[in-house]
C-alpha cells in the first residue's frame, strides 16, 4: 500500500486518514478482514503503537470493528462507509475552495475552471 | 511485572579526563521504541555499552529488568554493536550456531526465514558479503532473539534506502509488545516514524526527552526539526 507521512501532523492522525481512505476508496471492502496492526505497521514503516492508535480512531469512527475471534475487519455498515466518504470529499473540497479563493477566484470562475479541467480530462 | 525495563540513577562515566556521560537519570518503560539521538561524541555508544554491562559506571547505578547489569541481564538484552564483530572466515551457519549456543531465546527458524527473504544462504561466507548484507545479517541475528531489551547502536549506518526500509521493517516485525527497543542514530529523519519517543544527548547529558506524537501535536514539529534546532552549528 502507498503511505504518505509528512512532518507537520501527528503520525497517527495521518495514518488513520489514509486507512479510512483505503476503506472508503474500496481497497478494503465492507466486511473484509484486515491485516494485523503489526503487519500494517511494517508495511507503512511506522511504530506499531502509532498504528494501534490509528486503528482505535477508525474503530471510534465506526469504520472498523473488532471481532474477538476473527480480529479486525471493515464494518458491514455500508451507510457508515458512505457517510465517511462524503465527509472526506467535503473536507477536500473545502480545502480546494479555500485555496482558490486565496488566489482571488470567484465561485463562478472556480466552476468554470473545474468544468474545463474535467472536459479536458474526458477528451484526453 | 514492573513497567520499567531500564533505569539509570545518577550515572557518570569518564574516560581519563573526558566525561562521556555526566549524571544521567532516566527510566524507560517496556513496550517502547526509543530513539537515542545526538551528534557523534555525545555519549550514545557509551550509554548503550553501560546498559549492556560492557562498561561500568564510575558512579551511579543501572538497573535492567530490575537487576544490576551482569550475566542475568545479558540473557535478556540483545545488542547490536556499532561495528561488525564477526570473523571473516565464518560461514552464516557458524554464526547462527554461535547465537544458538549463546542465547536460549534465539530462534534459528526466525533467522532463516528472514535470510531467505534476502537470499542469504547458510553456506555463504561472511567475507564474500557486501558491507550492507553483513549489516543486515547482523541485525537479523540480533532481532531473532526474544529479548526484553534490544540495544541497537547505529543500525542504519551507511546503508541505502532499500536496506534502511528492510532494517526498520525487521525491527518493527520482530520486537514484541512487551519488549523495548533502543535505537541510537544520528539519522533522525529516517527513523522518526518508528519511534515512540526520543532522548537527545549532547556532550554527555540528556538535554531533552520527547514523545514523538506529542511534539507534532502540540508544537507542530517533527523530531528532525527539533534536532536541527538543538544542534544547529554556530
Amino acid at each position: 500500500m502507498e503511505w504518505k507521512i509528512d512532518d507537520r501532523y501527528p503520525i497517527w492522525s495521518q495514518l488513520s486518514e489514509q486507512l479510512a481512505a483505503f476503506i472508503t476508496g474500496g481497497q478494503f471492502e465492507a466486511g473484509q478482514r484486515l491485516p494485523s496492526v503489526r503487519e500494517f505497521a511494517a508495511d507503512a514503516g511506522v511504530n506499531p503503537n502509532t498504528m494501534q492508535r490509528a486503528m482505535a480512531e477508525l474503530e471510534s469512527l465506526g469504520l472498523v470493528v473488532t471481532n474477538r475471534t476473527a480480529g479486525r475487519a471493515v464494518t458491514e455498515d455500508r451507510d457508515r462507509i458512505d457517510q465517511i466518504r462524503r465527509t472526506q470529499v467535503k473536507k477536500e473540497v473545502d480545502i480546494f475552495l479555500e485555496r482558490m479563493e486565496a488566489l482571488g477566484f470567484t465561485r463562478d470562475e472556480i466552476m468554470g475552471v473545474l468544468r474545463e479541467a474535467i472536459t479536458e480530462e474526458e477528451d484526453g | 511485572m514492573d513497567k520499567e525495563i531500564m533505569r539509570f540513577d545518577k550515572v557518570t562515566k569518564r574516560f581519563g579526563s573526558k566525561t562521556a556521560l555526566n549524571d544521567i537519570d532516566i527510566s524507560i518503560e517496556r513496550g517502547r521504541i526509543v530513539g537515542l539521538l545526538g551528534p557523534n561524541g555525545s555519549g550514545k555508544t557509551t550509554f548503550i555499552k553501560l546498559a549492556n554491562g560492557l562498561l561500568h559506571p564510575d558512579s551511579g547505578t543501572i538497573h535492567i529488568d530490575d537487576r544490576l547489569p551482569g550475566p542475568e541481564t545479558r540473557a535478556v538484552v540483545s545488542y547490536l554493536p556499532d561495528r561488525m564483530y564477526f570473523a571473516d572466515w565464518m560461514k552464516v551457519k557458524d554464526l547462527a550456531g554461535m547465537f544458538e549456543d549463546f542465547y536460549s531465546d534465539f530462534s534459528r527458524q526466525k533467522a532463516r526465514d528472514m535470510m531467505d527473504k534476502l537470499g542469504i544462504d547458510e553456506k555463504d561466507r561472511i567475507k564474500n558479503m557486501s558491507k550492507g548484507t553483513k549489516e543486515k545479517l547482523q541485525l537479523i541475528l540480533v532481532m531473532s532473539r526474544e529479548a526484553k531489551l534490544y540495544l541497537l547502536d547505529e543500525p542504519i549506518g551507511g546503508v541505502d534506502p532499500a536496506a534502511r526500509d528492510f532494517i526498520l521493517k525487521t525491527i518493527i516485525t520482530n520486537y514484541s509488545p512487551e519488549s523495548t527497543v533502543i535505537i541510537s542514530t544520528h539519522l533522525i529523519a529516517d527513523v522518526e516514524k518508528v519511534l515512540d519517543e526520543v532522548v537527545l544527548l549532547k556532550e554527555g547529558q540528556i538535554i531533552r526527552r520527547e514523545n514523538v506524537d506529542r511534539l507534532r501535536e502540540e508544537e507542530g514539529r517533527s523530531v528532525d526539526q527539533l534536532f536541527r534546532e538543538m544542534f544547529a552549528q554556530g
